[in-house]
């Protein structure tokens, strides 16, 4: 306890960095559910896709530690065009391969959920076997580098170093602190105005809201879904973006932890609520790192669940609400 | 009617089948007991460990050893080969005693090089002990596993009651640290070593935290670790972890030393922490390729690289084996004719104690320096 007193703000921020990861990834949580009624669970494997395009992305433009400013500032674009395209384009062909057919027979939703869970398996699968893959389609001198030890852990150079610009009660703020969350948090009042304002998100929330009035209103429920899958896959790019810069290391199983996490901070913030995934995002994030501080690092997912199991207790639809289609977003 | 047949005639054949492989397994063990030299098993050595996952190389720089030892047996006895089986348990202890069971099962399977892991051993070797299938570890650090009484287990390297005082002693002596932090992450082999170390740095340990296999953010460890003004950080467990972990804490900007053990002693340690894996210092009771040059260059010549972590064990745990199969020893007699080896392999004497501990035991210091992993000279 004295631990967590004495650091609080070290704790405070790098639980707000790896929220802000959470928060986005659950974006793409809460706008299918919205959308839907379905839990997409093959969402952790488009952030997944997204943490290797950000990583060969980076590999391919020769990044390195230590590069000027504008270097840098290029390199990080790339990572953003690669890792969106990349988890905008698995989100589609997800929603194409696995969902729209079981809509077009109308299926069950529990049907939806082992497909989805079908097609996360298929996904970190060929994640896991890509050095086998580029093999038997005789690409393995030229990829070498991207696909070795497939199933290990594949690292990316440092090219933001870590440099404190600010300190709060003893603890020195880092640029990609700064940058994490920051930029994050400006993700998500862009898609916050997004869903808001434009056609599109009118759809949106259109289609949330009474998916047969919308119809009835001219809305084309195919195309507005289609978004929805694409803008979650770009949420979901973001933080992979994000999560490469803090920590780096990614692998061919590193969505499915992460995405549990971000589906606990939907459900937390109340799931198919944009503001609900950015609230139970951070909560979420910080609440693990004082658990940890308190009771030790290996408690930490058992406090994220305890918290999620306590306010479910007391609030059933999460803290903020089911309320995509119904409020404002 | 004809779909039943369908079904019947090959369940008819293979019963047939398993029946006949079964008496022949029984008699062809018989003169090859009493010493015939004519009659050829057909033996197979076992080979346990992680052969795919995240922990896969620690796994396949033993295969290297075992292969190379095979082919020197096989060069040999050209009119009687012994063959390799793999099982690959991915160094996950969930996984071995089904393998376990597998092993056991094939009744050409005369040894076992393994189980890898600390974990992996612990949940498959009272099978093999309940068995009477030898096992000889070249991997395996975890102290406790030889207090079971199991009459199979053997190990060809020093555990990590000798590792983990070598550690300490490194940390104090050669580091010099006086304010020493230890994570583990609570497998059979992270938290036993980090016990260990904790127990001889005594006061000096200023802190101590528990992470997770699989976890990839470490912000509250890394905050635990510099607010204690830690000058070194000992952290028991493999590499899959350890590499974000000492990421995240020069990131932080954490400038201490960082220790860690056998575990870690893979080349993708460095591949994937890159420059913050500098400066690393590793413990192994593992034997540097250069002090058995032959071995080396053979290793060398067959796999284009230097030996790596355990390669040497691997080769020197399947010698035995391969020995005790050219003396005529069958499953159930190869394991007095490990408990009576005494012979001089390319890591060490390799003879064993009543525990099936090795009798003659180093550890060494290596250092990350410019990539690469250094020697750095024995621990004393």
């Amino acid at each position: 306890m004295q631990n967590l007193i004495d650091n609080f703000f070290a704790y405070t921020i790098t639980g707000l960095t790896i929220g802000a990861v959470y928060a986005l990834v659950a974006l793409g949580y809460t706008l299918v559910y919205g959308v839907l009624r379905l839990i997409n669970f093959a969402h952790s494997e488009v952030f997944m896709y997204g943490t290797f395009a950000a990583l060969w992305v980076v590999m391919l433009l020769g990044g390195r530690p230590g590069a000027g400013v504008g270097q840098v500032v290029f390199w990080v674009a790339m990572m953003f065009v690669a890792a969106m395209a990349m988890s905008g384009f698995i989100a589609v062909l997800l929603e194409r391969v696995a969902y729209r057919p079981l809509r077009k027979r109308n299926a069950p939703p529990l049907i939806a959920l082992i497909s989805a869970i079908g097609a996360s398996f298929v996904l970190a699968e060929i994640m896991g076997l890509r050095s086998r893959i580029t093999g038997w389609v005789g690409l393995d001198d030229n990829l070498r580098d991207y696909v070795r030890n497939s199933r290990n852990n594949a690292g990316m150079p440092t090219i933001i170093a870590p440099q404190p610009i600010f300190t709060i009660g003893g603890y020195h703020v880092t640029n990609v602190d700064v940058f994490v969350i920051v930029g994050a948090i400006v993700i998500m009042i862009i898609l916050d105005q997004f869903v808001k304002r434009s056609r599109l998100g009118r759809g949106i929330r259109a289609v949330a809201m009474d998916p047969e009035s919308a119809a009835l209103m001219g809305v084309n429920r195919d195309r507005v879904i289609q978004v929805t899958f694409l803008v979650g896959g770009l949420m979901a790019g973001a933080a992979a973006v994000f999560y490469m810069l803090k920590i780096g290391i990614t692998r061919y199983d590193a969505g499915f932890i992460l995405g549990v996490k971000a589906f606990t901070a939907a459900v937390l913030g109340g799931i198919g609520n944009l503001r609900g995934a950015l609230l139970g995002g951070f909560i979420l994030g910080l609440a693990e790192n004082y658990g940890s501080a308190v009771v030790g690092s290996q408690w930490k997912d058992v406090v994220a669940f305890v918290l999620l199991v306590l306010i479910l207790l007391f609030r059933p639809t999460g803290l903020l609400g089911e309320s995509l289609g119904k409020a404002r977003a | 009617m004809r779909s039943t047949l369908k079904f019947a005639v090959p369940l008819a054949v293979a019963a047939l089948a398993l029946g006949a492989c079964g008496t022949k397994g029984g008699d062809t063990a018989t003169p090859a007991a009493s010493g015939g030299a004519a009659a050829c098993g057909n033996y197979k050595i076992g080979m346990f460990g992680a052969l795919t996952g995240p922990n896969a190389n620690l796994g396949i720089y033993i295969q290297n050893g075992v292969n190379l030892a095979l082919d020197d047996y096989n060069k040999k006895h050209a009119d009687c080969k012994v063959t390799l089986e793999n099982y690959d348990s991915q160094g996950d202890p969930t996984q071995a005693p089904a393998l376990a069971k597998k092993a056991i099962d094939d009744k050409k399977v005369v040894g076992i090089v393994g189980p890898a892991f600390s974990g992996e051993s612990k949940a498959a070797d009272p099978a093999f002990n309940e068995a009477g299938l030898v096992t000889i570890t070249p991997s395996a650090t975890n102290p406790k596993l030889a207090e079971n009484g199991w009459k199979t287990f053997f190990r060809a390297l020093g555990n990590d009651a000798t590792q983990g005082p070598a550690a300490a002693k490194y940390i104090k002596d050669t580091i010099k640290s006086t304010k020493t932090f230890v994570i583990d992450d609570a497998s059979e082999y992270g938290k036993g070593l980090a016990d260990i170390v904790r127990q001889d740095l005594g006061s000096q340990v200023i802190g101590n935290d528990t992470i997770q296999q699989k976890q990839t953010d470490f912000s509250a460890s890394v905050t635990k670790v510099t607010s204690s003004g830690a000058d070194a950080l000992f952290f028991g467990g493999y590499s899959p972890e350890a590499a974000p972990l000492i990421k995240q804490l020069r990131d932080a900007g954490w400038k201490g030393t960082f220790v860690v053990a056998d575990g870690v002693k893979d080349q993708s340690f460095i591949d994937n922490a890159k420059d913050a894996a500098e400066g690393t210092i590793i413990t192994c009771p593992c034997v540097p390729a250069d002090v058995a040059p032959e071995f080396q260059a053979a290793y060398k010549a067959k796999y284009n690289e230097d030996p790596n972590t355990y390669s040497g064990e691997g080769y020197d745990s399947a010698t035995i084996l391969l020995d005790g199969i050219a003396a005529g020893k069958d499953r159930s007699s190869m394991v007095d004719f490990v408990k009576s080896y005494d012979k001089k392999g390319v890591t060490k004497q390799l003879k064993f104690d009543a525990k099936g501990e090795s009798a003659d035991i180093k550890v060494f210091a290596y250092k990350v320096e410019g990539g690469k992993i250094v020697g750095t000279g024995e621990i004393k």
